[in-house]
């Protein structure tokens, strides 16, 4: 893989790390209110997804989709200023933290019933392969998505018309607060695709390299008109579902856990029932960024001071970010109802 | 230039000229394909042009609207068929919080040139399952238009209408309707889609419908006009939005309104007409304005009780006459 391209996944992996520690920050200061899904943990799935595709692909994504914005090249600026519900947010402050769209990137939006982004995806796959067009369909969907019945319904469709389509499944083991095992009859997400004639296979989540050349290969194979295929990442997010949800009642030792740190300490889940403190995540050990970081180092792509130039550069683009939100204006009543197509005000007829 | 044709038949010309004009239109639903459509409506369309533009789907409502939604904003033009309106209710996901949604939560990024086209209504005897009436659930959600043509020409027109325009319209089409004959005319310029049409004009009461209700106060309004009594009839042509300065001004000539509705009465289409008409014309109307409408109750399959449960044009001529009795009295005296 080339120097240039493995500098820039671990860009994005920092950028979306310190985003969203910020974004997390401006919530508490009641600067952003409403849902707000964080991403912490699950960096090496977006930034190796969607820099593995094109840009003429599309991406149709879900409520957890900021870093995915992110990465597949939304300024920070608009990304924060939807999150602060401003005029100039990538939504014009109409849809905020669960809704952000990107037409001129083709990014399809991030929706927030769970499971929709499946229909969507096979409608944009739909569009492409009736006009006999290259492009593929990224759909993002997490684990808790794969007992909708739109997730069943779509990839029937997809496998039955061989629509190009790309499902990648962000499996960070909750649905909400309720683990896979408890919500799954069958825990390995990936398995139960083989029912729709769709090719399914599991990867390292953590991992960027490992997402990033399973969507490489996937993506080749559906241009080649193997049609859809599906990628279970597995992978952990250190946060709670929202900032709403604390995550107490996640056990402190599952992260250690997932990374196999010490698998003996898995025993304790079944009596310590609460969210890791910060002290406790720094000394689990490495992270994905963590752990992409030092492999870059090792191999010599990088030097410890390129990272920390890195790392001041983002800083400062996500505090820049911030003050842009800050500074920008609130949206209109009048651009409100610009935005509702045709249906303007009720008595105005046409 | 007109001709005479069913109403299915000319759905399926109004189908058959937007897909050969434009390659982005293209339908989807079950049976719509090889089967022809339930309703004949997309008879022959398979043969013409080819399964990716008529595609026979899986029973699957939510999941073959939602993909319609995401086609309109990668800039298909789709035409959903839900086989009946009974089964809309598991699209509704994909219509509520997809169609209407996506180009208001974009920050109007992306339009929604979708068309959801849907059989609904009391037919004869399908049981409560197969007969309902949901334009209120349609009704109440800011983002979509819904067009509700009475007959052949308006079903032509406004299909067509609804295929070029950029929203998301839902056409409900009555499943009784679907038989009957009227001229249709392919060159003629069309109203806008959401202008009401006065089928009759009169003196003594207005009476507002739509659908397979607007023809029955027709034939009910012809009746009564034997008797001296003559009312003006409004077919609505779309419940969202609603073309009211044609009902005002036609309140404010016969000051009396009756709406029939074949919608059950509670929370009904016919209670937003009733309660924003009260408020427009308060000072013009003579006597409240009065609503004929389903009772309240599941549709039963006894044929009698059926016909019960619905407004009878027997039911509609009653109704006005009351109404249309105490005009002339006001006006003698």
């Amino acid at each position: 893989m080339e120097r240039e391209t493995l500098q820039h996944m671990l860009r994005d992996m920092l950028l979306c790390r310190a985003f969203e520690e910020r974004a997390a920050e401006e919530y508490t200061k009641g600067n952003i209110v409403g849902f707000l899904h964080l991403y912490p943990g699950e960096e090496a799935v977006a930034a190796g997804v969607l820099n593995a595709c094109g840009p003429s692909d599309y991406i149709v994504s879900n409520y957890r989709e900021h870093a995915h914005a992110l990465v597949r090249g939304t300024p920070p600026r608009e990304v924060m200023a939807e999150l602060f519900g401003r005029a100039t947010g990538m939504s014009k402050g109409m849809g905020g933290s669960m809704h952000m769209f990107d037409r001129e990137r083709r990014f399809m939006g991030g929706y927030a019933i769970v499971g929709q982004t499946c229909p969507i995806a096979i409608g944009v796959a739909y569009a492409i392969a009736m006009r006999g067009l290259p492009e593929v369909v990224v759909c993002f969907m997490g684990d808790g998505a794969v007992n909708q019945g739109t997730f069943h319904e779509s990839l029937n469709m997809a496998g039955l018309w061989r629509l190009p389509v790309l499902f990648v499944c962000e499996n960070n083991h909750y649905a909400i607060g309720t683990e896979i095992h408890r919500h799954s009859a069958v825990a390995e997400v990936f398995k139960r695709v083989a029912a729709y004639n769709i090719s399914g296979e599991k990867v390292d989540g953590m991992d960027v390299l490992k997402v990033y050349n399973a969507t490489k290969h996937a993506i080749e194979r559906i241009r080649r008109g193997g049609g859809p295929q599906f990628i279970e990442c597995e992978t952990y997010r250190y946060r709670g579902h929202s900032m709403a949800d604390p995550g107490t009642t996640r056990p402190a030792v599952e992260l250690k856990a997932f990374q196999n740190v010490d698998p003996l300490n898995t025993a304790k889940r079944e009596v310590e029932f609460r969210y890791p403190t910060a002290e406790e995540l720094a000394e689990v050990g490495p992270d994905n960024i963590k752990s992409f970081a030092d492999h870059l180092l090792d191999g010599e792509h990088l030097i410890e001071a390129e990272i920390e130039d890195l790392k001041q550069e983002i800083q400062k683009s996500v505090e820049d970010a911030v003050t842009f939100a800050l500074q920008s204006p609130q949206p209109s009543m009048d651009a409100a109802w610009g935005h509702l197509n045709g249906n303007h005000r009720h008595e105005v007829l046409m | 230039m007109s001709q005479e044709m069913l109403y299915w038949q000319a759905l399926n010309r109004a189908m058959d000229h937007e897909m050969a004009a434009d390659e982005s239109v293209f339908t989807l639903g079950e049976d719509v394909g090889l089967y022809g459509g339930s309703y004949r409506v997309t008879e022959g369309l398979y043969a013409k042009y080819g399964e990716w533009r008529v595609r026979d789907t899986p029973i699957s409502e939510n999941g073959f609207t939602g993909l319609g939604v995401g086609a309109a904003i990668a800039g298909a033009r789709p035409v959903v068929e839900i086989m009946t309106i009974n089964f809309m209710l598991l699209a509704l996901d994909s219509i509520v919080n997809g169609a209407a949604k996506i180009p208001f939560m974009s920050g109007g990024q992306f339009k929604m040139p979708l068309v959801v086209r849907v059989p609904g209504g009391v037919a004869r005897q399908l049981a409560a399952q197969h007969a309902q009436r949901l334009e209120h659930t349609l009704m109440n959600v800011p983002g979509l238009r819904i067009a509700v043509p009475s007959t052949p020409q308006d079903a032509y027109w406004q299909l067509r209408q609804a295929i070029a325009s950029d929203d998301p319209i839902i056409v409900l089409e009555h499943e009784v309707l679907y038989f009957t004959k009227g001229q249709v005319d392919f060159v003629a310029e069309a109203p806008p889609m959401h202008r009401a049409a006065v089928r009759r004009e009169g003196r003594d009461l207005t009476i507002i419908s739509y659908s397979r209700h607007a023809v029955l106060a027709q034939e009910a309004a012809e009746q009564l006009a034997k008797e001296g009594i003559e009312a003006e009839v409004i077919d609505l042509r779309s419940l969202r939005p609603i073309d009211w300065d044609t009902c005002v001004k036609s309140i404010e000539k016969t000051h009396r309104v009756l709406i029939v509705e074949e919608d059950c009465r509670f929370a009904g289409a016919g209670a937003e007409i009733a309660a924003t008409l009260t408020e427009r014309c308060f000072d013009v109307l003579e006597m409240p304005a009065q609503r004929l409408a389903g009772l309240d109750i599941p549709t039963p399959f006894n044929g009698a009780l059926e016909a019960a449960t619905i407004p009878q044009v027997a039911d509609i001529i009653a109704a006005a006459r009351q109404i249309g009795q105490a005009a002339q009295t006001t006006k003698a005296a």
